[in-house]
């Protein structure tokens, strides 16, 4: 059998078209890497029957090369927070263990109607809250990458069992979703590209919710070319998600036409953070010349409220969880704690299908939400939020992009920073503010540190400037740092 | 701000979780650790700033106040632990 593991969709979908491989075998390779790395605990549900119907009827399609989606005959993996219809989706969360969907996500039903094969559903912190995929009731995944001191590390979280399936060449590319850094951040552990595009590009219908205003699903594949791709078919505007955006879907694919010759990139002084480390730091720096070498001009630029992002995030995204996840009731669908009582029937469903972390940001999230201290957290942090956008628009004003390290550090073993839930909060330092204020951001992978575990970095661009962000993620990755 | 084992169980209960005796004090350490931590955000001066709710400013449709009936009964109750003739069953809240 052919190794398919080291080709990305851009030369598979060549290969495809000049009819060198069928999409059967590339989706017969694909389930035998999985079943042989299961112990990587990548997938929550295999769905191979169905990907061998759809592979079968792409191949068909191309046989008669007519009526071909952009990702025609592209095994994939779909993180286990989009519902699929017919197929369980759990949001790595006992409580929805046995959850049926009847309806299909939007994101998931453009992948299909592109021609993308569903491999199975991927591993993920619980209820996408995490970022160490160490949260999920089905398990912790494992980094396929392993320091040299050959510790099992983590994949990063919550998009965890993409990441890692991705990068252990299981799947072409994985769906994943970002509310505070939850695609870039594990992309940067697995050396892989991870894109958030700008807020409501990507419909949010059939996404298990968690922050609603933050939510945004996007691809974490090998190449920024793919990611294009991958992008490309998953936006649409529709009307089943109030916040889906009706501007223009661009061609993705035009980022290779965008020249970066005289744009400026911004460099924000307070993402060099305390605590980053030296060889992120020293990347970082190579990076910079980078764009200078591709006549770019990088400049100084101040997002002054940085340092109260995360703050502001582990207010906002816990209430906005608080009152999206009041739906796990034990009643409509889920896990049931019996009782004769119907309030104790919510109270010991939600406290038995939920896990400590999940449980920890509900509770957080319903304080500040609830009387007598509303003002002086959420309201407090909604008005610190719009400062944190404002200090972006002032700064999209002087510059076109702006570039920063994905993470202050590598991928690290399992078990650690699991006794002080702030320490694990801090992965999100440098991505949770192009969260909140909704914009496109990506991180590329830009070589190994020197203990051979990757490190990533970030690109942000102006809403819906996609395109420019991608261009400069394309650059990084084209100078091999 | 420092909350105590009251607050806790107020919040558990609005939450409609239950929190065990024996998980009350670990969670309390926990929150009072996270709010001393966003405590922080005092600090910014946000005097005349609006808040912002969502970073999305296209105008929204209204849609058509038509129901839609697409999924049966049968359907919507499909993924209930306990369901009667098309309904969901919960334990008995009248006498």
């Amino acid at each position: 059998m052919t190794d398919f593991s080291a080709i990305d969709i851009t030369e598979a979908k060549k290969l495809l078209s000049q009819k060198q491989i069928t999409a059967t075998e590339l989706t017969e390779f694909f389930i035998k890497q999985i079943e042989e790395k299961k112990e990587l605990n990548c997938f929550i549900t295999n769905t191979f029957d169905i990907a061998l119907k759809m592979a079968k009827e792409s191949d068909e399609k191309i046989q008669k090369g007519s009526d071909l989606g952009i990702l025609e005959g592209i095994p994939i993996g779909m993180k286990d927070l989009f519902c699929t219809d017919g197929v369980k989706t759990t949001a790595g969360s006992k409580m929805l263990e046995n959850f049926v969907p009847f309806y299909e996500s939007t994101v998931s039903q453009n992948l299909w109607k592109n021609g993308a094969i569903m491999l199975g559903k991927t591993n993920m912190d619980e209820f996408a809250m995490g970022s160490a995929n160490t949260t999920s009731f089905f398990g912790n995944v494992l980094n396929p990458i392993r320091s040299d001191d050959q510790k099992d590390l983590v994949p990063g979280g919550s998009s965890g069992g993409s990441a890692a399936a991705v990068a252990s060449g299981q799947c072409f590319a994985a769906t994943g979703s970002d509310t505070g850094g939850s695609i870039r951040q594990p992309a940067s552990f697995c050396g892989l590209v991870g894109f958030k595009p700008t807020y409501g590009r990507c419909s949010r219908f059939g996404m298990v919710a968690f922050a609603s205003s933050l939510d945004q699903a996007g691809p974490i594949t090998k190449t920024v070319s793919d990611a294009a791709l991958m992008l490309q078919s998953m936006c649409s505007y529709d009307d089943k998600d109030s916040t889906s955006s009706k501007k223009l879907i661009p061609n993705f694919s035009d980022y290779k036409k965008f020249d970066l010759k005289g744009k400026k990139i911004g460099l924000p002084n307070e993402y060099i953070i305390e605590g980053l480390n030296e060889e992120i730091k020293k990347k970082f720096d190579q990076c910079i010349n980078i764009f200078k070498d591709c006549g770019a001009e990088l400049i100084d630029i101040t997002l002054p409220h940085t340092n109260y992002a995360l703050p502001t995030y582990y207010i906002i995204a816990p209430a906005e969880a608080s009152a999206n996840l009041a739906r796990y009731d034990g009643v409509r669908y889920g896990l049931r704690e019996n009782s004769e009582n119907l309030d104790d029937l919510y109270q010991t469903t939600r406290a038995s299908g939920f896990g400590d972390e999940v449980k920890r940001r509900l509770i957080i999230g319903t304080y500040v939400l609830s009387a007598g201290y509303y003002d002086a957290y959420y309201l407090k942090a909604l008005k610190v939020r719009q400062l944190i956008s404002n200090d972006f628009k002032n700064a999209f004003e002087k510059c076109d992009l702006i570039l920063t390290p994905t993470t202050p550090n590598v991928a690290f073993p399992i078990g650690e920073k699991q006794n002080d839930p702030l320490e694990m909060y801090l992965n999100d330092v440098l991505t949770v503010p192009a969260s909140l204020a909704g914009l496109p951001a990506i991180s590329v992978s830009a070589g190994n540190n020197n203990n051979n575990l990757p490190i990533g970095m970030q690109i942000i661009g102006r809403p819906f400037e996609e395109i420019s962000v991608l261009a400069a993620g394309s650059a990084i990755e084209l100078s091999k740092v | 701000m420092s909350i105590d084992n009251s607050i806790v169980r107020k919040v558990g209960k609005l939450a409609k979780i239950k929190i065990k005796e024996s998980e009350e004090n670990k969670l309390l350490d926990e929150l009072n650790n996270i709010l001393g931590w966003v405590d922080e955000l005092k600090k910014v001066d946000t005097e005349g700033v609006e808040p912002m709710l969502s970073v999305f400013n296209e105008s929204m449709n209204m849609r058509e106040d038509k129901s839609d009936s697409k999924f049966s009964n049968n359907l919507i109750t499909k993924n209930s632990p306990e369901k009667k003739a098309g309904f969901f069953v919960v334990p008995k809240v009248v006498e």
